[in-house]
């Protein structure tokens, strides 16, 4: 081997290499910042060297003088949390209890999976079916499993037991009054709002214990968004596999001359959709360093699609005339694009490396935020029109404000989008605007379930 | 003498941005600077700066880029903002408050003390 010029002996060059790969397998440090360590390392060394100090001597004082590698690591965690989103469940807290905890914890999850299970089963023993009932079970059917999700949750973060069910009882405890002492009308609006901004609700108490009730912690706010896009991912893939196995199986049995739909319709499916929920979260947390994140992927995939869609959208509605007359369940679908676009957003914003400096990708985000914003002031004229020429219903009423949120949000984040390409912003202050947005959509929710269906005499 | 690791904590920041405001600068001749300003009297733990310029970093005050040394090895240099001097200026302010009321509190004692020795024990 022979020595570069000037470059430090071949024994420097071994310590150098042990303590990088010491630094690396911690894993809290990126491979970028143990370069700029390591280079720290080098100049030091280089320094004491010419000092006079030996090669060995150099480099222990100089590991010494970079400080308890344990603390550092702890503060560059601190710093950089998004990397820590994929060490928080395979990084064994105690080492006796590496080994046993994954497998407790798998039979945590199949207990409370099999329980939710039962538990939508439950209703049936008073007479309420779901052949005969649906209703009922539209809007009762989060708050039969949520909690299960949420006690996993209060589970795995050690959360007292008293305080947690103090916490966290208060959001389902409303719910279950809101969905069952309101006298609804049959086929309602209101009912059907309650079906679907309830569990947004309920959702809330499930976010509280997955942040250990810790809810003023920005970083844990941005796991939890981080969480339910991955849910969504898994839980799509477990509906997806079952769907294909029922199939597989109805067909089988036909074939032998068993007709078992009956038995899957009353049973297989309700109960593996209310356990399914619980697996999937299990699967969130088990698989976060084993697989990337899969949606902030499909973001990168469908921001441009979305945006091209959008940008279609603009052009069609005055090619086809009056912006008036747009049907009503169009201003409910562009609430829902609308919703697409935040979530595309969010999950973009959640993955993003904060320290790169503002890439293509970036451009297209606000492209995207720019041309929702427009279909949705078009969309808000319309509405109000509307309004003004038919009155208000509750389901105005619930897509105006919708809409009003998601202006306010987006119209806020191109804002600071615009200052972040320019230079002048932190892409954290983007990331802070999401998180702080947060109990808006919870509060926007908890009052189109708990006063809407009143003020409109739960029609 | 050294000093106290709490005031060290609350003083990082300004001194790195008061360095950085001279020019842009990278890690191992950030802590050499330091160590001459202090006369060898303010010890950083080395590994704690970068966690600290990563923050400033990621809060818009200091922008990073990668250069090539002379030696051949990667290097990552910082250089201040306008956020970050405009952070350095209002830093500069709160110190130069604190500095003031801590001189005005000594002289105010060393004066009391002195007084109090011209005009001998009281009764």
């Amino acid at each position: 081997m022979t020595a570069v010029p000037g470059a430090p002996d071949a024994g420097l060059e071994t310590q150098i290499g042990h303590w990088r790969g010491y630094v690396q397998r911690h894993g809290v440090i990126s491979p970028d910042d143990v370069d700029e360590l390591e280079g720290h390392l080098r100049d030091r060394v280089a320094d004491l060297e010419q000092a006079g100090l030996s090669g060995d001597e150099a480099f222990l004082v100089a590991v010494k003088r970079l400080g308890i590698l344990d603390e550092v690591s702890q503060e560059f965690a601190r710093e950089h949390s998004e990397r820590l989103w994929k060490q928080l469940v395979l990084a064994p807290e105690l080492p006796e209890e590496s080994v046993t905890r994954p497998t407790r914890e798998l039979v945590v999850v199949l207990a409370l999976a099999v329980a939710a299970a039962v538990a939508i089963k439950v209703p049936e023993l008073v007479g309420l079916d779901l052949t005969e009932d649906p209703a009922w079970y539209a809007r009762n059917a989060g708050l039969v499993v949520l909690p299960f999700l949420a006690g996993y949750f209060a589970w795995k973060r050690r959360l007292e037991l008293l305080r947690s069910v103090r916490v966290l009882a208060a959001p389902f405890l409303l719910g279950a009054l809101v969905a069952n002492a309101y006298p609804y009308a049959d086929g309602g609006s209101t009912e059907v709002l309650v079906v679907i901004h309830l569990p947004i609700l309920v959702l809330l108490a499930v976010g509280l214990a997955y942040v250990g009730v810790d809810w003023r912690s920005h970083p844990r706010r941005m796991d939890f968004i981080r969480f339910t896009g991955e849910w969504v991912v898994y839980y799509t893939l477990l509906a997806l596999g079952g769907a294909v196995l029922v199939g597989l199986t109805l067909a089988g049995f036909a074939a032998i001359g068993l007709e078992i739909s009956l038995f899957f319709g009353e049973w297989v499916l309700p109960c593996a959709a209310m356990g399914a929920v619980l697996v999937a979260a299990w699967l969130v947390e088990a698989k976060q360093s084993v697989v990337e994140n899969i949606a902030p992927v499909l973001t990168r995939v469908f921001t441009p699609l979305t945006t091209l869609m959008l940008l279609a959208f603009l052009v069609a509605i005055p090619a086809t005339g009056n912006v008036v007359e747009v049907d009503r369940d169009l201003l409910i679908l562009v609430d829902l694009i609308l919703v697409l676009v935040l979530g595309l957003l969010l999950y973009a914003i959640s993955a993003r490396h904060r320290q790169a400096p503002p890439d293509l990708f970036d451009r297209l985000q606000l492209l995207l935020v720019l041309s929702a914003l427009m279909v949705d002031v078009l969309m808000l004229v319309a509405m109000l029109i509307r309004i003004t020429e038919l009155g208000v219903s509750a389901n105005k009423v619930a897509a105006l404000g919708l809409n009003l949120i998601l202006l306010a949000n987006l119209a806020w984040s191109a804002r600071l989008s615009v200052g972040f390409l320019r230079g002048r912003r932190p892409f954290s202050d983007l990331e802070r605007w999401q998180t702080d947005y947060l109990p808006v959509y919870a509060a926007w929710a908890a009052v189109v379930v708990v006063v809407l269906p009143p003020a409109f005499g739960y029609a | 003498m050294r000093i106290d690791k709490d005031l060290v904590a609350a003083s990082a920041t300004p001194l790195v941005l008061g360095i950085l405001a001279e020019g842009e600068s990278y890690g191992y001749a950030i802590l050499k600077q330091v160590n001459e300003l202090s006369a060898g009297q303010m010890r950083w733990t080395d590994g704690m700066l970068y966690p600290l310029l990563h923050r400033l970093e990621r809060l818009g005050y200091v922008q990073a880029s990668w250069r090539v040394a002379a030696s051949g090895r990667r290097r990552k240099h910082y250089a201040i903002t306008p956020a970050g001097v405009e952070l350095s200026a209002e830093r500069r302010r709160q110190w130069a408050v604190v500095i003031d009321a801590l001189d005005r509190v000594w002289t105010e004692a060393a004066a009391a003390r002195a007084a109090a020795t011209l005009v001998g024990p009281s009764r």
